[in-house]
């Protein structure tokens, strides 16, 4: 089944992003065959509620889990009561993290991990 | 007449000259003051007015059937701050993110939404010697204030002077109490911090297109920084209040300036007049 990786740019060599909400660019990809899109989120510019739209954006996907480093309260809700597993803590090359997954390594979040608006404050790369 | 007391700054002196402006006309006129600074109300400390009114003040949030929605999405699609989501087998509804505009509820096709309300504060009256007293109150935790401050506005009296306690800063709780007025103080301090602010707040107060003039308080040292900046935009500086220490004692207690220092009151009364001269003449010639 497919999943989505945060992602500092549009490419399957990119570093996996500390952000979900205020997060630009995301990799929707096959872990078993490594074919992949990326995905440009409106998270950023979101005037309010960046967690939950991009939440929707990527359930709309039908993806069954999200690596990312950092998920907030809004996103996290939303994204578990559509059945998504959250991988939280996530960082370093996206190919490395969808191989680490695949091969069992992460352990589905049960709670966010940051506040609300962890992402608008956060420096990146 | 409706003055709107603002700043920019915080601590600068708003609720000082509020109040202060409130008591000094009272005898002369029919006064009201609206403290809107809902997440701090402190003009209460200053008037002391007996309270015989309280309501809840409530915003509308979306609370959907699910009986009769379809998942269509179109809820999601209009709400501007995100705070209905639809996601394959539900609808979540984040509250807090909820403005209460009611987009969603009109434009369900279903007519599934139902508006229940939300108590976000209370809004309480009184009286306090012959001054008619509103003030808002935001929940502790609640993020938005314009709401309560629109339903403190909503009792604004028809006739006499209304004096508005501005929130400090100038985003939306700052212009939701100025806009209205017929005038703008802006209380200010010598100092740089005050300044920078001052000037935002002019700002603001310009793109409502509401007349403004300047109280400078805590005067005595750094003064040209401000005054040079009123001279340069053409901005009166209205009222000058000096650094005191027993100013700021009496303050500390509790005290309002006119009432421990009595011979404050010809001050204020001259204030206003400045301000309805100022007004008059922009009623006058609208085009400046």
């Amino acid at each position: 089944m497919k999943i989505a990786v945060t992602a500092g740019s549009p490419e399957l060599e990119a570093e996996v992003d500390r952000r979900f909400g205020r997060c630009r660019h995301f990799i929707i990809i096959d872990p078993e065959t490594m074919q992949f899109e990326a995905l440009e989120s409106t998270g950023p510019s979101a005037a309010s509620g960046a967690g939950i739209s991009t939440a929707q954006m990527i359930i709309g996907k039908g993806v069954g889990a999200v690596l990312t480093g950092n998920c907030g309260p809004n996103a996290y809700q939303a994204l578990s009561a559509a059945g998504i597993k959250v991988i939280t803590g996530v960082s370093g090359k996206i190919a490395a993290a969808v191989k680490d997954y695949q091969a069992g390594e992460f352990k589905a979040a049960d709670q966010p991990n940051v506040d609300a608006h962890s992402g608008m404050n956060t420096k990146t790369d | 007449m409706i003055i709107s007391i603002a700043s920019g700054k915080g601590g600068t002196g708003k609720t000082l000259v509020a109040t202060s402006l409130a008591l000094s006309l009272k005898d002369r006129e029919r006064v009201q003051l609206l403290d809107c600074d809902v997440e701090e109300p402190n003009s209460h400390i200053f008037l002391k007015p007996v309270f015989n009114d309280s309501q809840a003040a409530c915003i509308p949030v979306p609370e959907v059937d699910d009986e009769k929605c379809t998942l269509c999405g179109k809820c999601a699609e209009v709400c501007a701050y995100n705070a209905i989501a639809v996601l394959p087998q539900q609808v979540l509804v984040y509250a807090n993110l909820c403005h209460g505009c009611g987009a969603c509820s009109y434009l369900c096709p279903q007519k599934a939404i139902a508006e229940v309300e939300r108590q976000v504060g209370v809004v309480e009256r009184g009286q306090s010697n012959g001054i008619d007293f509103v003030h808002g109150k935001l929940n502790v935790g609640e993020a938005m204030a314009p709401p309560i401050i629109r339903k403190v506005k909503q009792h604004t009296n028809k006739g006499g002077i209304v004096i508005i306690d501005v929130p400090p800063g100038t985003s939306c709780p700052v212009v939701e109490a100025v806009k209205g007025s017929d005038f703008c103080l802006l209380v200010t301090e010598p100092t740089p911090f005050g300044l920078n602010d001052l000037v935002l707040a002019v700002e603001m107060v310009k793109g409502l297109k509401i007349a403004c003039g300047v109280v400078l308080n805590r005067a005595g040292s750094g003064d040209d920084i401000v005054l040079d900046y009123c001279r340069a935009e053409g901005i009166p500086v209205l009222l000058t209040i000096p650094l005191d220490t027993d100013i700021a004692r009496m303050y500390s207690r509790g005290t309002a300036l006119v009432e421990g220092l009595p011979r404050w009151r010809k001050s204020f009364n001259s204030l206003f007049d400045k301000i309805t001269e100022i007004v008059n003449e922009r009623n006058r010639c609208p085009e400046r």
